[in-house]
């Protein structure tokens, strides 16, 4: 960011006697437009109906197939629609707060793009404590879905807004300490220097450095799904009691908020698991050229978070939602004693090991690809079993 | 950090404290005071105190703030009308508020608080230098505060433990017991 606002500088293009922070504000607002417009919100529309797709195929229909090639345009066609209807403010809501929790929700969603690594040279700002940043700024969805619950006046949505912070607030804590064992093995807090401490080597990752993060990695997704309010864990909107949760009484382009951040936030779901445990951006260095190697990175950053995407689709696709007092009860008798385990396993292993042990990071990765290789030819045996009928098409 | 900026921060926050206190519905003054937690902890980080001041976004701004929120729902307080209680509570209050301005102004006005400022030292504000700290010169004070919090962990979890209908059931045989033996 710095040498990018001195390189401008000394182009001259704005004149010699520009100060130095016009300049820099003048980038910070440009780069943050092209982040935001270009990448952050397309992203949470067309993720809106691959998913629907997705979901369509999983449970037999053919889902949304008419606007554009595939139906690749519904997710614009949704958002016009949106934006033409009325905004309506009940007459017994708090005005002021009804119509400022969206902002908030989506103010969540678009803070932890700052730090989002997605090449070694692509990131708005590698902050030295990165992943407490991303920690602290979605924190705030909890407020906002908490005053959108309250503001609306409505035993639904109060009923919404309440779930969602008891689940999130509990949520957080297993997730924050299942960051722990990565901040342990390298010292540091920064997205950069994390993604740095990894190989392009599934061995080298920090998935199967050893046992501790691997429980860790699962816990912090799990975790991270129920932050989001996904399913199997998403009580707060759950159709068939509370009629739309806490956005029970929004309408028109408040109501797209709320979800647009919801779709968005499984960007920065994979984006971070993907840098703490899946190596990041992490290339065989195969040119020197720094273009060619960031762009190979982006490529393979976003193959890694779109991946993480479709295992949270496939997961609501096909797991029934679970009860309040289950989702309370895996959290707290399960995950939160796990992690704190996982914590002080971490701790032990880098005491004996501070340089970390490659040999545990080939067997770990070997044990990685026979569960994989079990789950598939579970997978096959009982589709040829139950002689369901298979389309291959994945365009209709 | 830049002068306008503190300028702005300070503003802020002053201004959304005094929110606290004026407003009449409490859930608007709880939202105020988040607002005045952020405006401090976007100060720390401006100061180069990176860490504390992420910290005090996540445990105050986030989870303590929630559970204050929860708490005033929960019980329903209603919007307060009016001033309330006895004329001569609010002549008492007024002095006591008094008294204690002139206090902390006696404290906080120079030449008792000089602005110490050392500058910054190397690793200032990061995570390493705070837990060398954490763990080395105040390590009887930080583990005597986790003791501290898990007494009081002990304590919410005995409050809040529901009595099994056998034990209700204990419980009123042992009184009927009682009552028998008094007549």
């Amino acid at each position: 960011m710095r040498t990018l606002v001195q390189t401008l500088l000394a182009s001259g293009f704005f004149g010699r006697n520009t100060p130095y922070d016009l300049v820099a504000a003048i980038a910070v607002f440009v780069l943050s437009a092209a982040v935001f417009l270009g990448v952050a919100f397309p992203f949470a529309g067309i993720v809106s109906w691959v998913e629907r797709r997705v979901w369509a195929r999983i449970q037999s229909r053919v889902g949304p197939n008419r606007v554009g090639p595939n139906g690749f345009l519904q997710w614009l066609a949704d958002g016009v629609k949106h934006v033409c209807k009325e905004d309506i403010v009940p007459t017994d809501a708090d005005p002021v707060l009804f119509k400022m929790a969206p902002y908030l929700v989506v103010l969540a969603f678009v803070l932890p793009w700052a730090v989002m690594p997605f090449s070694s040279a692509l990131i708005l700002a590698d902050l030295n404590v990165g992943i407490l940043y991303m920690t602290a700024v979605t924190a705030i969805t909890v407020v906002g879905v908490l005053m959108a619950g309250w503001a609306s006046n409505d035993k639904w949505s109060l009923i919404g807004g309440i779930r969602s912070a008891a689940q999130i607030v509990s949520y957080e804590i297993p997730a924050g300490l299942s960051i722990f064992p990565v901040v342990l093995m390298t010292g540091t807090l920064s997205m950069q220097g994390i993604i740095r401490a990894q190989g392009w080597a599934p061995q080298h990752w920090f998935l199967f450095a050893n046992p501790f993060t691997f429980v860790a990695a699962n816990i912090l997704f799990i975790s991270a799904l129920a932050e989001g309010n996904r399913t199997p864990f998403d009580l707060p909107e759950a159709e068939s009691e509370l009629v739309a949760g806490f956005a029970t009484e929004y309408s028109g382009m408040r109501y797209l908020f709320f979800f647009m951040a919801e779709w968005g936030n499984l960007f920065i779901i994979g984006a971070i698991i993907a840098t703490l445990f899946l190596g990041g951006w992490q290339f065989p260095r195969v040119s020197n050229n720094p273009v060619v190697m960031n762009v190979l990175e982006l490529i393979t950053f976003n193959v890694k978070v779109l991946f993480l995407v479709f295992v949270s689709m496939w997961v609501r696709g096909t797991l029934p939602r679970v009860r309040i007092d289950q989702l309370m009860t895996l959290c707290w008798k399960y995950f939160v004693p796990i992690a704190f385990a996982n914590m002080i396993g971490t701790a032990i292993w880098v005491a004996i090991w501070p340089e970390g042990n490659p040999v545990a990071g080939y067997i770990m990765f070997a044990a990685g690809i026979v569960v994989a290789i079990v789950f598939i030819r579970r997978v096959v045996f009982y589709a040829k079993r139950s002689q369901m009928e298979l389309y291959y098409y994945p365009t209709i | 950090m830049h002068t306008a900026l503190f300028w702005f921060l300070a503003a802020v926050s002053v201004i959304s404290a005094l929110g606290v206190v004026l407003q009449r519905n409490p859930v608007h003054c709880l939202l105020s005071l988040i607002v005045t937690l952020l405006a401090i902890a976007v100060m720390f980080i401006g100061e180069g105190a990176i860490v504390v001041g992420f910290l005090q976004a996540i445990v105050y701004g986030g989870a303590i703030m929630v559970l204050f929120l929860f708490v005033i729902w929960l019980l329903n307080l209603g919007v307060e009308i009016g001033p309330t209680g006895h004329i001569a509570l609010k002549f008492f209050g007024t002095l006591a508020v008094a008294a204690m301005t002139a206090e902390l102004m006696a404290f906080m006005l120079p030449p008792h608080l000089e602005v110490k400022y050392a500058g910054h030292v190397a690793g200032y504000g990061s995570i390493d230098s705070l837990s060398q700290k954490l763990f080395s010169e105040y390590l009887v004070a930080f583990e005597v505060t986790s003791v501290l919090l898990l007494v009081a962990v002990i304590g919410a979890v005995a409050l809040a433990r529901r009595t099994s209908a056998s034990e209700i059931a204990q419980n009123a045989d042992d009184s009927a017991r009682r009552a028998q033996g008094a007549s």
